[in-house]
């Protein structure tokens, strides 16, 4: 293998941040389980960052296992594929957790279905080779990411093919799998890593293999360490170095993960790629080894349920376009104390209004909280502090940001970088006057006039 | 003693008149002069400062005027024909006649028509809960009714209707000067010609989904099945992204279309009540049956 490890030179940490109550406890030991196959599944054609897909079926279509049910409409954009053998009932429309209203595919079972220890085994059990990967050309392995629709799993859903078709102009040396999971409550990347670290590693040496990196680092966070023994065994011999770093939050950001781990600083408004390095979370790593070595589209995630108010915490195997009543129910359903149901963690999820939405390929957790965790202190005037400053990951002063958003002051939000932001949260979650910061540099972000 | 208050009066004295001597030649080679019409015009103006003329107030709107020598795209919505007809006589121009517009809310996603389904309990702006969700009722594209544009309002010209939760125009108040149309993070208001007698027909729906979409969310969004649009005789209304709009330079004000609107999403305002014979037909629009109307 071509992935020779010389050495990451990162600290294991980044400036600032957070340390917020991990609250992994409560999901952490479930063991990964499979949803059963649910009677009928609405699949979003967008749900990835870009275009939506264009739907490639019509109502009463057979589909089976694996069959494209929307073909990406363009460079930046992701197919999506069936979970299920049946039949297409009708194409509708749903709203996602962020309010969008997108076009959906609605598909029913029919027949005997992939299900339980079969699908797993299917997905992401028996072995893994890890050598003899170079057969394989790095154009072969980006159409193969593409066609299978795989998109970044960690929550943003930026196409993979993407970010690993090489670019003349940016050569890149590093393929950084970010197993971080800094997000409270969350834990299915975890379960994953301890789980099928084989898969996370081929993929991790395949998206190498296609970006034509020289280095493959998966990085995790050191509250962890099942999950980096179990990808260090995995990783043995391949040159795969398995970094432990420091629990922090939000050390998941791939800005951030790069500092921690290459040591190198992403310039403001540039991407890894900048400084020659490829993010993938790693459930796309191991998606796409089960795309390019098993033929596998992105039809299935693990997604973590978790939460004080849900009956029975687990971590779940489910198809894509599940609605969340569904997989909570199979959770035992929620208890009475129940307020609010994200989708995500606390610190970037959004709430979900309607639990008929469907899971989609960016779902990296159903947390359910109660009033306990969703109490909130009445906004007062700030008090100049400067805690949000000491603890925004990049270095940005939200306090001045979120005055330019609320006053529509453009001038003043771009000199402060407001499009630095990534709205990971930790400014609002320090303010000793509960600002809603953060929500306010994003309405701005969202507001700001084009240049 | 008397030595020290003497020098002190002459010291100070001195020093005073020489610097009225050097104040006076500053003065006179940095003078600024200013045409004395901006005065004139400013004085005409209302005196509001609202922004509604695009200009950052009136002083500014008024050096404009002057600056600019004539009228074209330069309107003053809160004065109107006659602040614009005596600005016009000052300056010696010709002042263009302009239909006078007030804002009309194209949304009546009320508590009734368009049910909440989630509780929002994020801070009370429309411009944040836009960027959050797609709405209490789940319509991506109707009111918020958290009020910015009552916020905005300068001449108390809205309020916010608590039984309908909707924004309500109060019609003698409205000076059309565009600050809701801009707070409104969903552009849902809509600067319109107030209209003979004071009379409007417009869609009160901004919803672009398909029919089945809109509906679920709201009983009064337009669907887009062009009705309207076949039985305007005039050309006046158009069907662009599934939703209608009633161009109102081209309207007559017939009323034919919202007899025909299947969600009864057109509002007529100020009109007399219509004939008996119409009424009726009013009153079941939700039939299925009556489709042969336009055979």
């Amino acid at each position: 293998m071509s992935a020779q490890a010389f050495g990451a030179r990162g600290t294991g940490s980044f400036p600032r941040g957070i340390h917020p109550a991990q609250a992994k406890h409560h999901s952490a030991a479930a063991a990964l389980e499979v949803l059963p196959p649910p009677a009928r599944v609405e699949i979003p054609l967008l749900q990835h960052l870009g275009a939506p897909a264009t739907a490639a079926v019509k109502p009463r279509d057979p589909v089976a296992w694996g069959t494209v049910l929307g073909v990406a409409s363009g460079f930046v954009s992701a197919s999506v594929h069936s979970p299920l053998g049946g039949k297409v009932v009708r194409l509708g429309v749903t709203t996602l957790p962020n309010g969008r209203h997108v076009p959906t595919v609605a598909v029913a079972a029919e027949g005997e279905q992939v299900a339980g220890q079969a699908l797993w085994e299917a997905l992401y059990g028996g072995p893994w080779p890890t050598a003899g990967l170079d057969e394989l050309t790095p154009e072969a392995i980006g159409a193969v990411v593409r066609e299978a629709g795989l998109v970044g799993q960690g929550g943003a859903a930026f196409p993979t093919h993407v970010k690993l078709t090489p670019n003349p102009a940016k050569p890149v040396d590093t393929v950084l799998v970010n197993g971080c999971e800094c997000e409270p409550f969350l834990t299915a990347d975890d379960r994953l890593m301890r789980e099928a670290p084989a898969p996370i590693v081929a993929g991790a040496l395949l998206a190498a293999r296609a970006a034509g990196a020289r280095q493959v680092v998966i990085g995790v966070e050191d509250n962890k360490p099942e999950a980096v023994a179990a990808l260090r065994a995995a990783a043995e011999g391949t040159g795969v170095v398995v970094q432990s770093v420091r629990t922090k939050y939000p050390q998941g950001g791939e800005r951030q993960l790069v500092l921690s781990v290459v040591g190198r600083i992403v310039p403001t408004g540039g991407l890894p790629l900048d400084v020659g390095v490829v993010v993938v979370n790693v459930g796309t790593a191991a998606a796409i080894a089960a795309a390019v070595l098993r033929g596998r589209p992105l039809t299935h995630r693990v997604v973590a349920v978790t939460g004080p108010g849900v009956v029975r915490p687990a971590n779940l195997l489910v198809p894509i376009g599940v609605s969340y009543r569904e997989v909570l129910d199979f959770c035992g359903g929620l208890r009475p104390e129940a307020v609010r149901v994200l989708s995500g963690g606390p610190m970037m999820g959004l709430a979900v209004g309607d639990l008929a939405t469907p899971v989609t390929k960016g779902t990296s957790g159903i947390t359910v909280l109660t009033a306990r965790e969703v109490r909130k202190a009445a906004e007062t005037a700030c008090v100049r502090c400067g805690r949000c400053g000491e603890a925004c990951p990049l270095g940005l002063v939200p306090t001045r940001l979120a005055l330019a958003s609320r006053h529509r002051d453009w001038a003043l939000a771009r000199r402060y970088h407001i499009q630095a932001c990534i709205e990971c949260g930790c400014c609002a979650y320090v303010c000793p006057a509960a600002i809603p910061l953060t929500q306010l540099i994003r309405m701005g972000k969202a507001m700001l006039p084009k240049e | 003693m008397d030595n020290i208050i003497l020098n002190a009066v002459i010291a100070l004295s001195g020093i005073g008149v020489t610097a009225a001597v050097v104040l006076y030649f500053v003065a006179q080679k940095f003078k600024v002069i200013e045409d004395p019409r901006i005065d004139v015009v400013e004085a005409i103006l209302p005196g509001a400062n609202c922004g509604g003329c695009g200009f950052a107030g009136c002083r500014a709107f008024a050096e404009a005027i002057v600056a600019a020598g004539n009228l074209d795209n330069l309107n003053c919505p809160v004065g109107g024909n006659t602040a614009m007809a005596e600005i016009a006589k000052v300056l010696g121009l010709e002042a263009e006649e302009k239909e006078p517009l007030i804002a009309v809310l194209r949304c009546n996603g009320s508590l009734t028509n368009a049910k909440p389904k989630v509780k929002y309990d994020g801070p009370l702006t429309c411009a944040f809960a836009h960027n959050l969700y797609s709405g209490e009722s789940g319509c991506p594209f109707g009111c918020l009714g958290l009020g910015d544009c009552v916020d905005s309002c300068k001449f108390d010209a809205l309020y916010m209707d608590k039984a309908t939760g909707l924004p309500v125009v109060i019609q003698d108040n409205c000076v059309a000067c565009n600050a809701c149309v801009k707070a409104c993070p969903r552009g849902i208001f809509e600067l319109r010609p107030k209209g003979k007698k004071d009379r409007r027909i417009y869609v009160g729906c901004i919803n672009e989904e398909k029919g089945a979409p809109a509906k679920k969310n709201c009983e009064v969004a337009c669907i887009g099945c062009g009705k309207c649009v076949k039985e305007c005789q005039f050309d006046a209304i158009t069907l662009i992204n599934n939703l209608a709009y009633i161009d109102p330079y081209k309207c007559k004000l017939c009323r034919k279309c919202a007899l025909v609107c299947p969600t009864n999403s057109i509002h007529e305002l100020n009109f007399p009540p219509r004939k008996e014979k119409l009424v009726e037909k009013v009153d079941a629009p939700t039939e299925p049956a009556p489709v042969a109307t336009e055979g």
